[in-house]
């Protein structure tokens, strides 16, 4: 009885070690490397829970680096909450009526001089690169002077994120999303929200498909932005005997390369 | 080399000649034994599987079995595969104690899902309810929603996209339902929900495309609130479940076998019915398979009523305990689809009228779909999902153009229809079980918005079974049992 499995584990031995571990099938990295990690993992319930343990732990990480610096708010306020937070992060803040950006030191050290500037709001906000998610915004969204905020490149800010800019709606006048791969059209929507927003940047967004509607979607929006970071072309296959760009609106013809699976096109 | 195929084609005749009188050969077609050389990989391969069939561990039976039959017992039969179903499902194997504690499986009736309320569900969700649980099911299926990679993610597979658009619900109130409105409003701000009120003004000035008149005032979800889709969020809930170990099934549950015991009281006997067992009869077949379970969850949707009748709920004689039914039963809802090229841009929202139609953006072509719910004297009949197209001319469209101008030219597209669950009772849910039916518990009713409570609902009903009570929200509100008590649980929001 066992003779038979054993005989089909055989077998699909060389065929494991030829699928070799130069061509993981994914970057994300959901996937465990290598062939025999893959073979074990569907195969035995004991590898496969420490597999999603080690996946689990991921998330938690990013759970305690975002979490809430409450502890300052008592006796310095919500404004110094998030400065302690940005700098904690690796981030930079500048106070209103200051030139001088505030940011950790190459090895992550800062100092706590702020502290002396504790009723001064906060004006700016750099948090681009860094691990801020949903759950971060916690310590950002009590700032009342806020006006402009940088989420350039931010792996884990994505639509349900944006949705909590809209406590902003009086003050932030430029927000940077250049290169967050999580933000789709679908988060965008709700940034008519911000009245007072003057400048967004949206380059180099690689999930959105329809690049040149969401522009003039956008501009539409909100009338008094302006939108950088996209062309009126983009996502549009123009051939020579294409018509004017009025006609995007209508059936925009998206290169397969710029489709994502399971989008459809509006 | 000879090849054994040559060399025995090459016999064949010899060995395949009759022994019949002389000079005579019965020639009607190639004789069976020639078969067998020339064929010889595929002959090999079946020779391969039978033997395989014969060592131990095989499941051959000489009489043949049925694929799909469900198992002959089982813990837990969750009858009923939409979200709902799926959702308990899924809950029951994250929260109980021990690995394969519960033998969990789901029955379900129509493999293609053809009237399946969740998958023709427009998919919104939202928060604002007047009642304090209803609330509370939709935050915590919105904090379902935002995370669920890590409650519904499965190792290897690409991260789930339920598609969330994030532009929020706006509920227009005329003059007289004005101080309801600002009300509900304070509630769900109590129980934490996002929500501002708008004023005409500036409604007009937010979404220059309104017409505001009659409008008093609005209510606008700002967090938590808008659309999905439900199949992505249906199929991860039954991904992750049977990665877990739920078993599904397609047939209909027939029949119910009840055990009762009855108590003796001066004005008269009480029965207390347990289900023992019940009757799976498969799809396009007269075989029925017999399951013995524990407990029985009516996930039934628009036809638990239906599924609680058969176990004999409601049957009992007029004037007692026992003739109280359950009281859903399906209504037929429209949703249409149009194109209008100059509409509401990306800012609009899921806009619910004074009159209750409702519309909302869909995708970014300049499409839209909604619809209105029918008066209580005008339900379309529910034998089948035929669309009324006359409906949309004469009800929903008149009100849709008066509110937003621009749709006075508008094409439909298409349009399809769909069931609700409807509790004729107070049109909400009823979750839990009845100390007359006592293992059957039920998860329906929701008349509408079972789709966004689907998360906190399943999760509810997967703590009753396993704890006894509710650990997280308290929904002692929607028991069964005022139902016995004729105690109303209405909710005004209900669109």
């Amino acid at each position: 009885m066992a003779a038979p499995r054993v005989l089909q584990q055989c077998r699909a031995l060389p065929h494991l070690l030829r699928s070799s571990c130069l061509f993981g099938s994914d970057p994300s990295s959901n996937l465990p490397k290598g062939g025999i990690l893959q073979y074990l993992c569907d195969r035995f319930y004991d590898i496969e829970n420490v597999l999603a343990w080690r996946e689990k732990q991921k998330y938690s990480k990013i759970e305690r680096q975002n979490r809430y610096h409450g502890h300052l708010k008592e006796y310095c306020g919500d404004d110094i909450v998030a400065v302690n937070f940005t700098l904690y992060n690796g981030g930079g803040v500048r106070f209103k009526g200051q030139e001088k950006w505030l940011r950790p030191n190459k090895r992550g050290k800062y100092s706590k001089d702020f502290l002396v500037l504790r009723d001064v709001l906060v004006e700016a906000i750099d948090l681009s690169g860094s691990v801020v998610s949903y759950d971060g915004l916690d310590n950002l969204v009590f700032l009342t002077g806020l006006k402009s905020l940088d989420l350039s490149r931010c792996p884990n800010i994505d639509d349900w994120s944006l949705s909590r800019l809209h406590v902003f709606k009086d003050s932030l006048e430029e927000l940077l999303l250049t290169g967050c791969p999580r933000v789709t059209e679908r988060g965008l929507a709700c940034l008519h929200q911000l009245e007072c927003l003057r400048h967004l940047d949206i380059s180099n967004l690689p999930s959105i498909a329809n690049k040149g509607l969401i522009l003039i979607l956008l501009e539409e929006m909100l009338p008094q932005c302006k939108v950088v970071g996209m062309d009126y072309g983009d996502g549009v296959a123009l051939d020579p005997g294409a018509q004017m760009s009025g006609d995007e609106m209508e059936e925009p013809s998206i290169p397969s390369r710029d489709r994502k699976a399971g989008e459809i096109p509006a | 080399m000879i090849q054994p195929g040559r060399l025995c084609r090459a016999l064949g005749p010899l060995l395949t000649r009759p022994l019949l009188g002389p000079g005579r050969r019965l020639h009607i077609s190639h004789p069976q034994r020639r078969d067998l050389f020339s064929d010889l990989d595929k002959e090999l391969a079946k020779f391969q599987k039978k033997l395989k069939e014969s060592l131990p561990a095989s499941d051959w039976n000489p009489m043949g079995i049925t694929k799909g039959l469900p198992p002959e017992h089982a813990d837990v039969v969750i009858v009923g595969g939409g979200v709902m179903g799926w959702s308990v499902a899924y809950w029951l194997k994250a929260l109980e104690t021990q690995r394969n504690a519960l033998r969990v499986i789901v029955v379900e009736r129509d493999p293609t899902y053809s009237q399946a309320s969740t998958v023709l569900s427009v998919g919104g969700i939202r928060q604002q309810f007047s009642l304090p649980e209803n609330i509370q099911m939709s935050l915590y299926s919105a904090y379902f929603l935002r995370t669920i990679n890590e409650h519904l993610g499965i190792l290897n597979q690409p991260p789930i996209d339920i598609h969330f658009n994030h532009s929020g619900y706006l509920f227009l109130a005329s003059e007289d339902r004005a101080a309801m409105l600002e009300e509900n409003v304070h509630i769900q701000r109590d129980h934490g929900a996002s929500v501002s009120l708008l004023s005409p003004a500036q409604l007009k000035k937010k979404y220059p495309w309104m017409n505001t008149d009659g409008v008093a005032v609005a209510s606008y979800g700002l967090e938590n609130e808008g659309w999905f889709d439900p199949w992505s969020l249906l199929n991860a809930f039954r991904n992750k479940a049977m990665a877990m170990g739920v078993c599904q099934y397609f047939g209909e549950v027939k029949s119910f076998s009840v055990a009762s015991k009855t108590m003796c009281t001066e004005k008269g006997d009480v029965n207390f019915s347990r289900i023992s067992s019940l009757q799976v009869q498969m799809p396009n077949s007269l075989e029925s398979q017999p399951v013995v379970c524990a407990l029985v969850v009516n996930a039934a949707g628009p036809w638990s009523g239906e599924l609680a009748k058969r176990a004999g709920l409601g049957m009992g004689s007029q004037g007692t305990l026992e003739s109280v039914f359950l009281p859903v039963e399906p209504r037929k809802r429209y949703v249409y689809v149009w194109h209008c090229p100059d509409g509401p841009g990306l800012e609009c929202p899921m806009l619910i009228d004074t009159t209750g139609a409702y519309f909302r953006r869909d995708g970014l072509g300049g499409n839209y779909l909604g619809g209105c719910s029918p008066a209580e004297d005008e339900e379309p009949h529910i034998q089948d999902l035929e669309v009324d197209h006359d409906f949309f001319q004469e009800k929903v469209w008149p009100k849709l153009a008066h509110r937003v101008p621009v749709f006075e030219s508008l094409k439909v597209k298409s349009a399809w229809a769909g069931y609700y669950d409807y509790n004729t009772f107070d049109q909400n849910a009823v979750l839990g079980q009845t100390p007359l039916l006592e293992n059957m518990y039920f998860i329906t009713g929701f008349s509408g918005h079972g789709l966004q409570q689907s998360p906190a609902a399943g999760k509810a009903v997967a703590e009753l079974i396993l704890n006894g009570r509710f650990m997280s929200i308290d929904l002692n509100n929607f028991s069964f049992n005022r139902l016995l008590f004729h105690e109303q649980v209405l909710e005004s929001n209900i669109v």
